[in-house]
């Protein structure tokens, strides 16, 4: 973890040279710094938007408009449940309902792609499939050790 | 036992690996370690038998012999069953070619797809890969297009649109920089053949966008991929590496003069980038707002300049119609739905995969014959066809014939060839709900009808569920779905209707109507 304010700062600068400070390259730098970082801190959006010439508004409307990009850090471990239509239907509905109860944090994603295989989780882009309460509680489990 | 090396093959793709390949590959190269015995394990693709993941594959002189669903329990008794010869084992299927389910397809699109080493340039070239490339790069780019267009390849990603027609349009733009972008934003529920193609033969996708960039004059081309697909991110970032190091990609395209480059990039989970005038938003780094049209890409597109943007599958399906000719690709399918098409079955489904074959199968065949019908061993309610924008199918509606024309005709949609099976116990009013809940989240908020629409849609089947003035508030959400079908901007909202509007023809019972005779 870089710890000073001037650290972060530099390496911010330094994703955004990676991508010649090009702002087209906004959604790569964004992820980056997400990836290194856990979220998008107010900071290092005002030093993107100083490396790239552009407006702290137009990051603001980027970062906000993504799912993918958050501005506080994930409660817990990173875990998306499929709610979409195919996860639906081998019932998804009731594996969200067994996480909230258990108090385990989790996103929404629409459509996790593993369409044949559901019930479909991610836990740290790792995908799982045929995901039931206690395969879920166990893959928990085992991140959490 | 024999000391020649064995070769074996346990998937890489990541729906294989969530359900344990990845474990099963590490503990059989640990068993055959511990036991002295030389073997080549090879993560491949799926061969799309997603129900028989973890497939695992043995090299023998007949053919290859596949065990599945392969757990790490398994592997003892499969060495000890001398499974590296292919014996038998109550989990061996036979030769993989042989089985029904793979058999009775027409792998053209999928052709190398689970049979090749996904990053290995031999193994491609081995399996007909490059050939339409050398073809294309000898020919004009007018005779690449003249191909394409006679092939009748449409447009994979659900529009349909001519590819040929397409191309032709940003081959007549003046000379100077034009993009082709490979939409890989496979967001609909109950796909999943792009990501399978792109973890499993990444190269045929490449090849299809050098032809395409010889054909329209482009010279860079982008992937955008969906962040949810980080494996197949990857993969092609891989593959591309590979294709720049063996000079099919950079300023000189195998020795020919012909230059292009292709960048993979990643979305932020967004379904609305689907949609390609937001996609282009969002490459530019931009919020994915779609835009009006025209002016269409192919004229003014990435960076204004001329663009082409076709589906990952669209593609791929070019390598094989320029290497075996435009007759050859014709050849399959009917009317105007030429080719093959990728189909994907998903949901409470027995045997849920890819399935590609000619276009004029019916829903009934993919469903009860590829899919055995339902996991959950209950009988099937309805087929969402075509993705979370398409219709809630009866099954007395499955002797539909699966292509553009006869879709659309029976008040459905192909889409990008999902298919998602539902079980009795469903509730189609909830289903209907979901619809307009998924517009609600996933729209971009330019045009009104969707950005509104969808709340209001949301809000009235919630009344309508409660069972509040239900006549009248069907009446209301009806002119409320005419409106969105011909007042948005885009598919997101002009089409959500269709999965709410069906629901409620098909199975009125659900709304508080009564029910069909």
């Amino acid at each position: 973890m870089l710890a000073t304010r001037p650290e972060k700062q530099n390496r911010v600068r330094q994703i955004c040279k990676e991508h010649n400070a090009k702002p087209s390259a906004l959604i790569e730098i964004l992820h980056q710094v997400q990836d290194e970082t856990g979220f998008l801190p107010k900071d290092a959006l005002v030093d993107i938007a100083d490396a790239l010439n552009i407006s702290r508004a137009d990051i603001y409307g980027v970062v906000t408009f993504y799912h993918d990009f958050r501005q506080a850090p994930l409660a817990g471990i990173d875990l998306k449940i499929c709610r979409a239509e195919a996860c639906q239907a081998v019932g998804s509905q009731n594996l969200a309902e067994h996480a909230k109860a258990n108090n385990h944090p989790f996103t929404d994603a629409y459509c996790l792609g593993n369409c044949a295989l559901g019930p479909a989780v991610m836990i740290d882009k790792k995908l799982y499939g045929r995901v039931d309460a206690d395969r879920l509680d166990q893959l928990l489990k085992q991140k959490g050790e | 036992m024999d000391q020649a090396a064995f070769t074996l093959y346990v998937p890489g793709d990541s729906a294989a690996c969530s359900v344990g390949a990845d474990a099963v590959a590490r503990q059989i190269a640990e068993m055959a370690q511990n036991r002295g015995i030389e073997v080549k394990l090879i993560r491949n693709g799926t061969r799309g038998m997603l129900w028989l993941e973890p497939l695992v594959e043995v090299q023998t002189k007949q053919g290859r012999v596949a065990y599945g669903p392969v757990t790490t329990d398994d592997i003892e008794s499969l060495f000890d069953a001398n499974f590296l010869h292919g014996k038998p084992h109550q989990l061996a299927l036979g030769l993989t070619e042989d089985i029904p389910y793979f058999a009775q397809q027409q792998r053209l699109t999928f052709a190398r797809c689970g049979i090749t080493a996904p990053l290995c340039l031999d193994d491609y070239e081995t399996h007909g890969g490059l050939v339409g490339l050398r073809k294309a790069l000898a020919a004009t780019p007018q005779q690449i297009v003249e191909t394409v267009t006679q092939s009748g390849l449409r447009g994979r990603g659900g529009a349909g649109f001519p590819t040929g027609i397409k191309w032709k349009t940003a081959l007549e733009q003046p000379a100077g920089q034009k993009y082709i972008c490979a939409n890989a934003d496979e967001g609909d529920s109950g796909t999943f053949a792009d990501r399978i193609l792109m973890e499993g033969d990444p190269f045929c996708l490449l090849e299809g966008m050098v032809i395409a960039g010889r054909a329209v004059g482009a010279s860079i081309g982008y992937i955008y991929i969906r962040s949810e697909y980080p494996d197949a991110v990857k993969t092609m970032r891989r593959a591309v590496s590979i294709w720049r190091e063996a000079k099919l990609l950079g300023d000189n395209i195998d020795g020919s003069g012909q230059a292009f480059d292709i960048h993979v990039r990643m979305g932020a989970g967004a379904y609305i980038c689907g949609e390609e005038t937001s996609m282009l938003e969002s490459l530019e780094g931009k919020r994915g707002q779609i835009k009006v049209k025209p002016p269409i890409p192919a004229i003014e597109g990435l960076f204004g300049q001329p663009t082409i943007i076709n589906n990952v599958l669209s593609l791929a399906s070019v390598p094989i119609i320029l290497a075996k000719g435009a007759d050859f690709y014709q050849d399959f399918g009917q009317g105007r739905s030429r080719g093959t098409q990728a189909f994907q079955l998903g949901g409470d489904i027995a045997r849920g995969g890819l399935v590609e074959t000619a276009f004029g199968i019916t829903l009934r065949e993919l469903v009860e014959d590829f899919g055995q019908g339902t996991r959950s061993g209950k009988a099937i309610r309805t087929v969402q066809a075509g993705g979370p924008l398409g219709a809630y199918v009866p099954v007395a509606g499955f002797d539909m014939e699966m292509d553009y024309e006869k879709m659309t005709e029976a008040g459905a949609m192909l889409g990008h060839g999902g298919l998602v099976v539902f079980s009795e116990g469903v509730n189609m009013a909830a289903q209907a709900r979901f619809a307009m809940k998924f517009c609600e989240v996933e729209s971009c908020g330019k045009c009104t009808p969707c950005r509104i629409g969808s709340v209001r849609g949301k809000e009235t089947l919630d009344k309508i569920i409660a069972g509040e003035n239900v006549e009248q508030n069907l009446e209301l959400l009806d002119e409320l779905c005419e409106l969105l079908t011909k007042g948005s901007l885009c598919a997101m909202g002009g089409l959500t209707p269709m999965p709410v509007q069906s629901a409620i023809k098909h199975f009125p019972e659900d709304f508080g109507r009564e029910a069909k005779g």
